[in-house]
């Protein structure tokens, strides 16, 4: 069989070499030789010959093993150290945690430990191993899929479950065979009968049969498959994009094009024509949560976000996206990821002229959903302003005067506010995050260190800003559903190579792969000894017992009493 | 009611913990027992029954073959008039040996251990106890019981012990039952003590089919990983004691001479942990379906999908170390070993302090 030269089946080919005087140069503890030891005896090799000794090293067992265990080895460190791909906020603060080890590890990759050369190296590595592995096997199944079973060998006795019977007077050796023939072929062996003179003039009938095949068609499917899952999501990934977006309740509208995303990250092939026009507009959010007083209170129980979608010459449609069930449309997949609370504030001039509305998401820091949020003021106003909220749904006082929430739903709604002036850095064309701000150009005007008391909102109520700035009103506070939207045209194909993959590997474990044979000597006194043997090609537990049944199934069927089948 | 119902559920799993305790004792009582009976020069078969020297004799003038040896290798010739209850499955009885010794009643009057009995028996009484008291859970809770740290232990252990009975009815395995009994009554003492919590809704996350699914397969697949650990773990002993040879009497562990050679432990485990290996795959695949609903990606190298990741790939390793060359036997057994260990540390380490998108642990 052509499977690699280590694999425990081939033929040693330490022996081989040690025939021939030369030294196996494997150095393993076991003695085995690999593969390549009869080209390494050989006095010179040429280009080709180097090449053809590092492919076979290549695609040897020992290769596969060792890449196998690298991959599993490679894959840890992704585990420890947070990456950017998943968590990028946690990369952001291992860097600070960790300023001096952190540089380093980025320099070796660690923060991006599943693009990161060395294991993209190893995975090809694996892969490139796998295929010249595979395309020789395939080759050399497909013709053992063609060819007959091979001759029955001369002597039956050193092989697994060999039994030994005499045959009832009178049995013709080439008509039990036959039998024993038919019955192999009903048990889904592939069967042929060879006859040959014996020794003083017996003759020898024998049938040699073998099954199993699949066995190898699943190996070769299950790693065919494999290949497949690697290319489909290398490729496919290309092709697809996902982006996030927040949206606000009662309105906020999302259109599918470019510069409607918060974030958005294209595959590589990625065009924007692909983009399929369609909106989608957060009628309503509701997060239901766990009332009863016992350990759970609080705990999420259902988020539902009502959105109306329109395809573009379509009506409109409502639909609900909840967290194990996305909704399909225009292309894309629109999960419901997160949710959290958007006050809505706005602040007016000395005048009473508004100079900034808006409804802003807060991130939320807690199972009670505390939230943190910044509210940036750039216009229409003296100075330019920030301010750093605070926003607790149901707001309750600890014992030394901090706030925070009992409860993730807005019971008790409390606003506050620590409010900046200074230069924002709006204007210097680095794009700074919504979410944060940077207060080290800012002077503090409320709370914290200034003696001066936070500003405190609930719903409905407005307040003067410091030094006269103008005022600031919370009129009330939505919902919103942080919503992720993910375009993958191959994720169907990786399924169905994974599964193709799974069917593979069930067949090549447990379909037993076996030779069996049965031989009639028939002597010049007419009298008939029949002998059973069996081979097992790779792990067959049940190989003795199926021969023994044979022989026993046999007999009976040669006696004239019909059995019934089972499966030898 | 939900409370009273949990509350049920515990006692019942005391319970269980309690009898497991004497099964472990009963196991523990058949080793020493066997250890006894091998320093006195008997023959103690793979199933704990003991023939004096004569009566060995007298099994084998019988016909049959000796009780002592496990060494039941499938490539071993066997004699005329093997055994034809062949049984379908996936585990068969062997050959000659097994069959003998389940036919040993012909002249040889073999002792069955006591002892190895009970602990069948109590395993048994504390598999159907722990199993109540996981369905009291699951109806407490109006959901499946496996859906934080505490009710995984509950359910992984009933699996790993569910799967023992079933198997030890197929091939003898009896064996293993200190280090299963023993096994289970460790995770369910860190698990009661550590990861207790009570009846709690699911969070919107876990609302899914695929968590019955895919939590069930990949605790279904851990049950075979551990059965696989234990005989792989026993092997590598038993390849010592053969390695250092009959003058064995320096290793402490004599009931060993008892149990199945280190090939045939080696190709029990072998297929008890491909058993767990598809399982795995399927849990991998189930997974990744389930995370493309929950959050939009099949894959995103989440700590808890590297985890399952480098398992599956450590066992793949290790059915490639068999098939390789100069890796059979017990550099495979290690890697087994080690893909149990990365098992238990998945489960009892990643969960609680890894964080990822997997927070589910209910802690
Ligand atoms: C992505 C990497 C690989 C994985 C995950 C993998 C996994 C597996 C698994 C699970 C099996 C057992 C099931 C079966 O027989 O189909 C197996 C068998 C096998 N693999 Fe791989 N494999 C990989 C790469 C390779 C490579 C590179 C080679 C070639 C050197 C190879 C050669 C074989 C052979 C010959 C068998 C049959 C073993 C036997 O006869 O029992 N595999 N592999």
């Amino acid at each position: 069989m052509s499977r690699p030269s280590d694999h425990y089946d081939s033929p040693d080919p330490a022996l081989a070499t040690r025939a021939r005087g030369a030294a196996s140069d494997d150095g393993s503890s076991s003695g085995a030789g690999d593969g390549s030891s009869p080209d390494i005896a050989q006095p010179r090799l040429g280009v080709v010959g180097w090449l053809r000794w590092f492919w076979r090293q290549l695609t040897s067992m020992r290769t596969a093993l060792f890449l196998l265990l690298l991959l599993a080895l490679a894959a840890v460190p992704g585990s420890l150290v947070p990456q950017r791909a998943a968590d990028p906020n946690g990369v952001t603060q291992y860097f600070v945690d960790n300023p001096d080890l952190a540089p380093i590890l980025d320099k070796v990759q660690a923060f991006d430990v599943y693009t990161s050369v060395w294991f993209s190296s190893i995975y090809l590595l694996l892969f490139i191993s796998l295929v010249g592995c595979v395309i020789p096997r395939a080759k050399h199944h497909f013709d053992a899929l063609r060819a007959k079973p091979p001759r029955t060998p001369a002597r039956l006795s050193r092989l697994a479950g060999f039994e030994q019977r005499a045959a009832e007077p009178g049995t013709n050796g080439a008509e039990a065979i036959e039998v024993a023939r038919g019955m192999l072929r009903k048990a889904g062996y592939r069967a042929v009968v060879f006859t040959a003179p014996g020794k003083n003039g017996s003759e020898i009938t024998s049938v040699s049969a073998e099954r199993g095949y699949a066995r190898e068609t699943g190996n070769l499917v299950f790693h065919a498959a494999l290949v497949g899952i690697l290319i489909t999501v290398g490729v496919g990934g290309g092709f697809g994009f996902s982006g996030q977006r927040v949206l606000v309740e009662n309105g906020q509208t999302f259109v599918n094009t470019l510069s409607a995303f918060d974030s958005f990250n294209p595959g590589r092939f990625f065009s924007e024509s692909s983009l399929t026009p369609y909106s989608m507009k957060l009628d309503k959010f509701t997060a239901t949560y766990e009332t009863k007083a016992d350990g759970a209170f609080g705990q999420p129980l259902d988020y539902d976000a009502a959105v109306t979608t329109q395809e573009q010459g379509g009506s409109e449609q409502q639909s609900d996206i909840k967290v194990n069930s996305p909704l399909r449309i225009g292309g894309t997949d629109v999960y419901l990821l997160g949710n959290g609370y958007a006050p809505t504030v706005t602040v007016k001039d000395p005048t009473g002229k508004v100079v900034f509305t808006d409804s802003i998401p807060f991130l939320p820091q807690d199972a009670s959903l505390t939230s943190v949020g910044v509210v940036k003021v750039p216009d229409g106003l003296s100075q330019q302003l920030g301010m750093i909220g605070f926003f607790y749904p149901t707001q309750a006082v600890s014992t030394t005067g901090a706030y925070y929430s009992t409860y993730p739903d807005d019971d008790y709604p409390v606003l506050t506010l620590n409010v900046y002036q200074g230069d924002l850095g709006l204007n210097g064309g680095t794009p700074t995050s919504v979410y944060s701000l940077d207060t080290d150009t800012l002077s503090q005007l409320t709370g914290g260190s200034t003696g001066v008391a936070s500003i405190e909102l609930k719903p409905g109520e407005s307040t003067a800003l410091p030094n006269g700035l103008g005022t600031i009103s919370f009129d009330n506070v939505a919902r919103y559903a942080s919503l992720d939207i993910h375009h993958d045209p191959t994720q169907g194909y990786v399924l169905l190579f994974a599964s193709l993959a799974l069917l593979g590997l069930l067949i090549s474990l447990f379909i037993p792969r076996r030779r069996v044979w049965v031989k009639a000597t028939e002597r010049a006194d007419g009298s008939v000894t029949l002998e059973y043997a069996g081979l097992a090609r790779g792990e067959d537990p049940r190989l003795v017992p199926a021969v023994a049944d044979l022989a026993e199934r046999h007999a009976k069927l040669l006696a004239g009493r019909a059995v019934p089948e089972t499966n030898a | 009611m939900t409370q009273t119902i949990d509350e049920y559920s515990v006692f019942f799993l005391y319970a269980a913990m309690a009898v497991y305790a004497f099964a472990f004792i009963a196991f523990a009582l058949d080793l020493a027992r066997r250890s006894a009976q091998v320093g006195a020069g008997n023959e103690v078969g793979v199933d704990g029954s003991v023939t004096t020297r004569e009566r060995v004799l007298e099994t084998v003038g019988a016909g049959g073959s000796s009780a002592v040896s496990g060494s039941v290798a499938t490539a071993a010739p066997v004699g005329v008039g093997g055994s034809g209850a062949a049984r379908k499955g996936l585990f068969s009885r062997g050959g000659g040996a097994e069959a003998s010794l389940s036919a040993s009643g012909d002249g040889a009057v073999t002792k069955r251990s006591l002892s190895l009995r009970l602990g069948v028996a109590f395993t048994l009484i504390g598999f159907l106890l722990e199993l109540t008291a996981d369905v009291l859970r699951g109806i407490a809770a109006a959901r499946v019981p496996w859906a934080n740290m505490y009710e995984f232990s509950m359910t992984g252990t009933v699996l790993i012990v569910g799967v023992f009975l079933v198997v030890i009815t197929r091939v003898d395995l009896r064996f293993l039952g200190t280090f299963i009994t023993g096994l289970v009554l460790i995770l369910l003492g860190v698990s009661t003590v550590n990861y207790y919590v009570g009846v709690a809704p699911l969070p919107p996350a876990l609302q899914s089919a695929w968590l019955v699914i895919h939590v069930f397969v990949a605790s279904l697949g851990t049950a075979f990983f551990a059965l696989g650990f234990a005989l792989s773990a026993i092997q590598l002993v038993q390849y010592r004691r053969e390695a250092i040879g009959a003058g064995a009497r320096t290793l402490k562990l004599k009931f060993m001479a008892s149990l199945p050679d280190s090939k045939r432990l080696e190709n029990l485990a072998y297929r008890v942990n491909i058993v767990g290996f598809v399982f795995w795959t399927f849990t991998l695949i189930a997974g990744a379906v389930w995370a493309e609903r929950a959050w939009g990606r099949y894959w995103g190298w989440d700590t808890k999908e590297v985890w399952t990741f480098i398992i599956w790939v450590i066992y793949a390793g290790y059915i490639h170390a068999r098939a390789t060359r100069g890796w059979r036997g017990s550099r495979s057994a290690v890697l087994a070993i080690i893909g149990f260990a990365a098992v238990l540390f998945n489960f009892g380490i990643v969960n609680v302090f890894f964080h990822g998108l997997h927070s589910y642990s209910g802690l």
